[in-house]
């Protein structure tokens, strides 16, 4: 592979992956989908700077990260609010920007939010693993977490140069505040909970737990009841399924989810909501909607 | 058959048992290669189920699902892979307790097993391997180890695995193969897939 430029790591951050759209058909290996947990922050990040919507972007969680590029190039920094400056000088946020050759470029902590998109013109190119570049945090494929130093590939880029596009103001809804809003599709378990369980579910205060991770949205409040005992045998588990684990409050399977699961699903959050509950910060309320099939 | 619906795009087929899972996932496989089934991007087999994620319209197909006659019996595919182990793992003696045997019978019995791959899952390229007879089934160990070396040949419930890699793990362990489970730089990276036959081989 010719690369077009390299990104020197000089801050990581707390957890910063390179993401891309993920690995599509591979679960009944055991290999989760993976790819950005706010795809349309990814896919926002990458318009602005004329990639295609599969282009590798860096994902940073909470504390943002900086990177110096060997030569100029084209970037956009999208998903939480966060402060984006170049060699210290304020750049603009959901915009595509210039980064001169050995400038930083720092994404700075969210001001909102959880998880920022850095996107490259050229996306980063590191090598892909099974079709994709994503960093997968349960099974470990994919590029490890960025660390201090790492030379990070950037590609060619393809498209237009992005100051030549229109609309560079980002329009994303942007992260949840007050409350996350998951609406609930029941099933295909919601017959393994009591009517109590399922009114718990609508109704109890669930907050969003500093367990969470790329693996799943943890909340913690009360247990909704089981109208059954025993175990269920283990069957495939979708992106945005609530499993029920006995004794905790219910977890929304992110990106990096396993591929198959033994806890039965009560419902399914659909996954143009998962961009909120991937931006939801520890201790945010979250509310449940159920919604009968 | 039950076919239940997952969010707005999946659907969960249920059947009576493993093997009818393992068939059904078998058709449904060979029904997408044929171009007979409507885009869809994971079918996912596991233990009485199989899941089809990723489909436009999961009504329409579930109406179709709904009238079928899933065969019973799985086709018999392609040569087994044949996984040479040292029947000497840690949990040998627990199991041949268990078992009611001693450890050589142990060996004999499973390397006499014809599994096939009914489910993938845990860490990618671990299969649930079936085969072994009901009886015997072994509980998982009271207290799962930290670091269960690759290669680690597993008992739990009514199924045998191996480990790709050092994982934790709670597998009643009765020896070692050093064939390599999964390898993202070889084609394909999972040596076992869902409906792959397998045999064990003892070895000194």
């Amino acid at each position: 592979m010719t690369g077009a430029g390299v990104l020197e790591v000089v801050r990581p951050g707390a957890l910063t992956t390179v993401q891309d759209l993920g690995r599509v058909g591979l679960a009944h290996l055991g290999v989760p989908r993976s790819g950005a947990l706010d795809a349309p922050a990814h896919r926002l990040a990458n318009r602005l700077v004329g990639n295609p919507a599969g282009a590798a972007t860096l994902e940073t969680t909470v504390t943002g990260c900086a990177v110096r590029p060997d030569r100029a190039v084209a970037v956009a920094v999208t998903g939480a609010p966060c402060p984006v400056r170049i060699d210290g000088r304020p750049a603009p946020w959901g915009a595509a920007v210039r980064v001169p050759g050995g400038a930083v470029l720092e994404v700075g902590a969210a001001r909102a939010g959880v998880r920022s998109y850095l996107a490259v013109a050229g996306g980063v190119a590191v090598e892909p693993v099974l079709g994709s570049r994503s960093t997968d945090l349960l099974s470990g494929l994919g590029p490890a977490p960025l660390s201090a130093g790492t030379p990070l590939p950037v590609g060619p880029a393809s498209g237009p140069a992005p100051w030549a596009l229109p609309g560079t103001a980002a329009a994303a809804p942007g992260p949840p505040t007050g409350e996350l809003v998951l609406p609930l599709v029941l099933g295909p378990r919601d017959d393994w909970f009591t009517g109590a369980a399922l009114r718990t579910l609508a109704r109890a205060a669930y907050r969003v737990s500093a367990e969470s991770n790329r693996v799943g949205l943890r909340t913690e409040g009360p247990s909704p009841e089981r109208a059954r005992g025993g175990e269920l045998p283990s069957e495939g588990m979708v992106t945005g399924a609530v499993q029920v684990p006995p004794g905790g409050g219910p977890v929304v399977f992110l990106a990096d989810h396993p591929t198959t699961g033994g806890y039965p699903v009560v419902g399914v959050v659909p996954g143009e909501a998962l961009a909120a509950a991937a931006q939801a910060v520890p201790g945010l309320p979250v509310r449940f909607v159920p919604l009968r099939r | 058959m039950r076919v239940l619906p997952v969010g707005r795009r999946a659907l969960l087929v249920e059947v009576e048992s493993t093997g009818r899972a393992q068939a059904l996932h078998a058709e449904l496989v060979r029904l997408r290669e044929a171009g007979e089934l409507p885009e869809v991007e994971e079918i996912v087999p596991a233990a009485v189920t199989v899941l089809l994620d990723g489909l436009e319209d999961p009504r329409a197909l579930a109406e179709r699902l709904r009238g079928w006659d899933v065969p019973a019996a799985v086709p018999a595919g392609s040569a087994a892979v044949v996984l040479p182990v040292r029947y000497d793992g840690p949990d040998l003696a627990e199991v041949a307790a268990l078992w009611g045997v001693d450890e050589e019978e142990v060996a004999a019995v499973h390397s006499r097993t014809e599994f096939r791959v009914a489910f993938c899952g845990f860490a990618p390229g671990f299969g649930y391997l079936t085969g072994l007879p009901e009886e015997l089934g072994v509980p998982r160990r009271a207290v799962p180890r930290t670091a269960v070396p690759p290669g680690s040949v597993g008992l739990a419930g009514p199924y045998t695995g191996v480990y790709p890699r050092t994982s934790p793990g709670g597998w009643q362990l009765i020896g070692r193969t050093d064939a390599v489970l999964w390898d993202v730089s070889r084609e394909p990276a999972a040596l076992l897939a869902p409906g792959t036959r397998v045999r064990f081989e003892a070895v000194p």
